[in-house]
């Protein structure tokens, strides 16, 4: 009997090193480092074609700045959204908590209508992957693609913001179980901060 | 510490995003040298994704390492731009 207690303690997962409460929060940092990796690449992809480039257009004489400036704040109100869902099921009120990550998912689709409905204006202008009536060819190829790939990580985000919330809505988290939202979280503000970026970096330059 | 951390002021943090958007566009549409724009809008930018990773993702409160681990992906990218750089100019 003492023996198995012994062998118990022994395979007794040790506490994650950089994030006691639990080693999912350290997985996703880890998975949020490399996935950064991936948007930093094709950041700096963008600008490098940019710089070498002798006819790229302003960004504003093609894009609608005021379109996606209202997709940023979307985004940014999503992201306040998150933190006060969180910090609502941490204080165990669950209608808060429920209330508050609807409106981060509401705002997630919210975010994924414009950014169709932008696509298609910008395709019915002839910006293609491979086209572009404003100058350089790149310009379109980079502008899909960066945004296409963002694109997708709310998509992805939305899909599991909404597994969290079904799980809420289950009674799966509480005052005393709330690591898994703050894991999604995490994801979520993520998608917001490289958006901030994009925003930037591809409307804004 | 733990005090601190629950009492982040998320609608502070919300102001000070939403401001700083608001100057991003208003920069471009100042008649300034071109570069002095880029640079405004990329510490702007920069200003914003901190603040959203400090206090949205809760980094302050976080250990060191950890910091560590987020910002390698920035350093990898500084990286990748010297490196790229001799290639287009």
């Amino acid at each position: 009997m003492s023996e198995a207690v012994v062998m118990d303690a022994a395979v007794e997962p040790a506490e994650s090193p950089l994030t006691p409460e639990s080693w999912g929060k350290l997985g996703m940092w880890v998975f949020l480092a490399g996935d950064a990796m991936s948007f930093g690449a094709l950041i700096v992809g963008y600008g490098l074609f940019r710089v070498g480039s002798s006819n790229w257009p302003r960004p504003s004489d093609v894009l609608g700045i005021n379109l996606t400036a209202l997709m940023t704040f979307l985004l940014i109100c999503s992201s306040v959204t998150m933190v006060l869902s969180l910090s609502a099921i941490k204080n165990g009120d669950q209608s808060g908590f429920k209330k508050f990550l609807s409106l981060t998912v509401l705002a997630g689709i919210a975010f994924l209508g414009l950014q169709a409905y932008e696509w298609t204006h910008l395709i019915h202008e002839g910006l293609t992957l491979t086209g572009n009536p404003f100058g350089a060819a790149l310009f379109g190829a980079t502008f899909f693609v960066l945004t296409g790939f963002h694109g997708c990580h709310v998509f992805g985000g939305v899909v599991y913001l909404s597994t969290v919330l079904v799980q809420g809505v289950r009674g799966r988290y509480g005052e005393h179980r709330h690591n898994e939202v703050e894991i999604a979280g995490l994801y979520w503000h993520f998608v917001d901060l490289v958006w901030i970026l994009i925003f930037t970096f591809v409307y804004l330059v | 510490m733990t005090t601190a951390h629950t009492e982040t002021n998320y609608i502070g943090v919300f102001w000070w995003l939403s401001g700083l958007t608001i100057l991003e566009i208003a920069v471009i549409y100042v008649p300034m040298a071109r570069l002095i724009v880029v640079i405004l809008l990329i510490g702007l930018a920069l200003s914003k994704a901190v603040l959203v990773a400090m206090y949205f993702m809760h980094l302050k409160f976080e250990r060191v390492t950890l910091g560590m681990i987020a910002l390698t992906p920035l350093i990898l990218c500084v990286f990748l731009i010297l490196m790229l750089l001799p290639d287009i100019t």
